[in-house]
């Protein structure tokens, strides 16, 4: 689960991670009002969106007056905010961050993350802040320091040391980032984070550390324990269907092909996808029903499928191993007589009790094709849209 | 032969009087699965369907010489009820159970690092030797005993490729599915390795899909040490960047997990790629 600049920047704080003086604004009088209640100009008057790449897209601007912070709200206010993050549809500005601005000496680099190969906590730095990491790492690697922290024992003193001279920081600044480092540690644990990403970390001119930028992604298995976080979920920054899948435990991405599909399992989903790329066709969703889906999952994912205007045929794929082919083809019946199928709809079942499942949509007078196997599913469908 | 289970293997279920521990244990039962006990905690003394049922897994252990188990229990235990098996000495332990907090999974691969004994999963459909023993949740009637390893990260695309398999006439020495979280317990290099050391597996299948780099490194694995013929298949070509497909460990993180990177991986060190999961039982045929 991802959150806002600002929420995170609020949770830094709490766990003293030194942030820049800020303000969240969802109305233009606000933002100004929030500007003034800083005690000075300039202000960095940032736009709210679940992606990066704000700046760049125009979303991070400077403003030394209550004048300007009243225009660029405005402006702000209400866009749609492109980066190469948001995809070419952008991503609708509701919310404003006004910020006091820093005296910045050099931007730098940190990020926590969660790596996979060594099921540790890995540190990451650069002095390179304020750029795309993923350049500096392909480009020049060296200048990337990576410290790996067994998550047993969590941060030790050398560790936080070793970060600190890596970036070369002025021995006035050592303090207070081992001090940053350490608590940022503390955060990424307690919450159970899967990313947290300071970009830039800003070194001021009187030698004090701060989270100039701020990214936090959680891990959505782990939110049980943390009702709190929840509270912080941006409801307006997720796809609406993609909401509504959520509700009944149905994994569901939207995507912008017009192949709506039906699959039990992520990895045949993501599989189903790709028959469909290669046929020639282009899948409108990923939609995971789960390995063990419901008669009633079927349902409420064969109607979302089915409201999604840009589909033009769906692709059920199902392999019932513990979800049986019966019980599935029955969910499907439901669904179709309910909603009403406009669109052309190819089933492919294979596994436990798949005559049967066959048998009951046979029977079902709904204007279904049936598959014998993947490559004839596929042609089927192509067949369907083009 | 076979790889980590067998005819012998006895199991114990962790979460056995839960909805989907007691469904699941009858289907291993039905499949001719020896389960010894079950663990449920304050349901001690308790029988399912005439297996006893113990409060801690020591315990279970000790009354039935368990020496594999099968987890069930909901995520918020699901790391507890890895450690507690772990430290009871049970040699072979499947985690079913789907989101698990990666922390929680951090936490247990450190503390596994220690103990001598294997975690296939979480969030995995298990394993299955045909026709010996069943620990876990695929569907038996689609597997056959023959001579073909499977290895993937995912449970019904697994089903997919074996019961193409089958009819296909090749049957399976073991088939391994080691789960679609980040990190987890065995990984493909373990599974590889040990189908390389058995004798009745003449040839492998391994189904990977986006996210992380262990396709990467089991391709570098097969070309250094594996003699065996393997076939291998990549989901997710056409998933898009920063989505996690279902499975938490499928995502493509900037430019690192792409469907190409491990494709292309595999193709340089002498890995059959299936680029058409319809034709896998055929390419298979074609090469073992």
């Amino acid at each position: 689960m991802k959150i806002h600049e600002y929420q995170a920047k609020q949770l830094f704080a709490q766990y003293q991670v030194p942030v820049p003086d800020g303000r969240p604004a969802v109305t233009v009088a606000e933002a100004v009002t929030a500007a003034e209640e800083l005690g000075g100009y300039p202000v960095v008057v940032k736009a709210q969106i679940h992606a990066g790449g704000r700046g760049k897209g125009g979303g991070v601007k400077l403003a030394h007056s209550a004048e300007e912070v009243e225009a660029l709200a405005k402006q702000m206010l209400g866009m749609t905010l492109k980066t190469h993050q948001t995809g070419p549809e952008g991503r609708l500005v509701k919310k404003l961050f006004i910020e006091a601005g820093q005296k910045i000496e050099k931007e730098l680099y940190l990020s926590l993350l969660m790596d996979r190969a060594t099921a540790t906590v890995v540190i990451m730095a650069s002095r390179d802040g304020g750029m795309d990491i993923e350049e500096v790492a392909a480009k020049t690697p060296e200048r990337i320091i990576k410290v790996h922290v067994d998550p047993l024992m969590g941060i030790q003193g050398y560790q936080l040391r070793q970060v600190g001279f890596d970036l070369e920081l002025p021995k006035a600044a050592m303090k207070g980032f081992s001090s940053l480092l350490s608590h940022l540690y503390k955060f990424f644990v307690a919450n159970d984070c899967s990313l947290v990403e300071i970009n830039p970390l800003i070194l001021t001119a009187d030698d004090q550390v701060m989270a100039l930028d701020a990214k936090v992604d959680f891990d959505s298995n782990a939110l049980f324990r943390h009702k709190d976080l929840l509270a912080l979920r941006d409801l307006d920054e997720e796809d609406p269907m993609e909401v509504e899948a959520s509700t009944y435990n149905l994994n569901y991405i939207n995507l912008d092909g017009n192949v709506g599909n039906i699959v039990n399992g992520a990895g045949l989903a993501m599989a189903t996808m790709d028959i469909i790329k290669n046929a020639g066709a282009s899948p409108a969703n990923f939609m995971d029903v789960g390995g063990g889906a419901s008669a009633e999952q079927v349902e409420n994912a064969f109607r979302i499928i089915l409201a999604d205007p840009k589909v033009k045929a769906v692709l059920i794929n199902i392999f019932g191993g513990i979800l049986r082919c019966d019980v599935f083809a029955k969910g499907v019946v439901e669904a179709a007589k309910k909603t009403g199928v406009t669109v052309p709809v190819v089933v492919r079942m294979e596994g436990t009790n798949v005559e049967q499942g066959r048998q009951i949509l046979a029977d079902s007078d709904l204007n279904l094709t049936s598959a014998t196997d993947l490559a004839d599913a596929a042609q089927k469908i192509a067949a369907a849209v083009n | 032969m076979s790889i980590f289970v067998n005819k012998n293997t006895k199991v114990l279920v962790q979460g056995i009087t839960g909805n989907e521990g007691s469904f699941h244990t009858r289907q291993c039962l039905a499949y001719g699965t020896r389960i010894v006990a079950g663990v449920t905690p304050g349901k001690g003394g308790q029988k399912m369907d005439g297996i006893p049922v113990f409060n801690t897994v020591a315990t279970a252990v000790k009354e039935t010489g368990a020496d594999a188990s099968l987890i069930f229990v909901p995520p918020p235990f699901g790391a507890d009820a890895i450690m507690e098996a772990a430290d009871a000495g049970v040699s072979l332990i499947v985690a079913i159970t789907e989101g698990i907090p990666i922390l929680d999974m951090v936490k247990v691969k450190n503390f596994l690092s220690s103990k001598k004994c294997r975690l296939i999963g979480p969030n995995c459909p298990g394993i299955i030797t045909p026709e010996e023993c069943k620990i876990g949740i695929m569907p038996g009637m689609i597997h056959k005993k023959g001579h073909v390893g499977v290895v993937s990260r995912s449970g019904t695309l697994t089903y997919e490729v074996v019961d193409q398999l089958t009819k296909e006439g090749l049957g399976q020495s073991t088939c391994i599915g080691i789960g679609g979280d980040p990190v987890n317990g065995t990984n493909f290099i373990d599974v590889l390795s040990a189908f390389e050391a058995d004798p009745e597996t003449h040839g492998m299948v391994m189904v990977g899909e986006i996210g992380g780099s262990a396709e990467e490194e089991a391709a570098a694995y097969i070309q250094a040490h594996v003699t065996k013929p393997v076939v291998g298949f990549i989901a997710g070509l056409t998933a898009p960047p920063g989505r996690r497909m279902g499975h938490a460990g499928a995502i493509i993180s900037g430019s690192s997990g792409t469907g190409e990177a491990k494709i292309k991986a595999f193709k340089e060190n002498g890995i059959h790629v299936c680029e058409n999961l319809g034709r896998i039982g055929q390419i298979c045929k074609e090469i073992f």
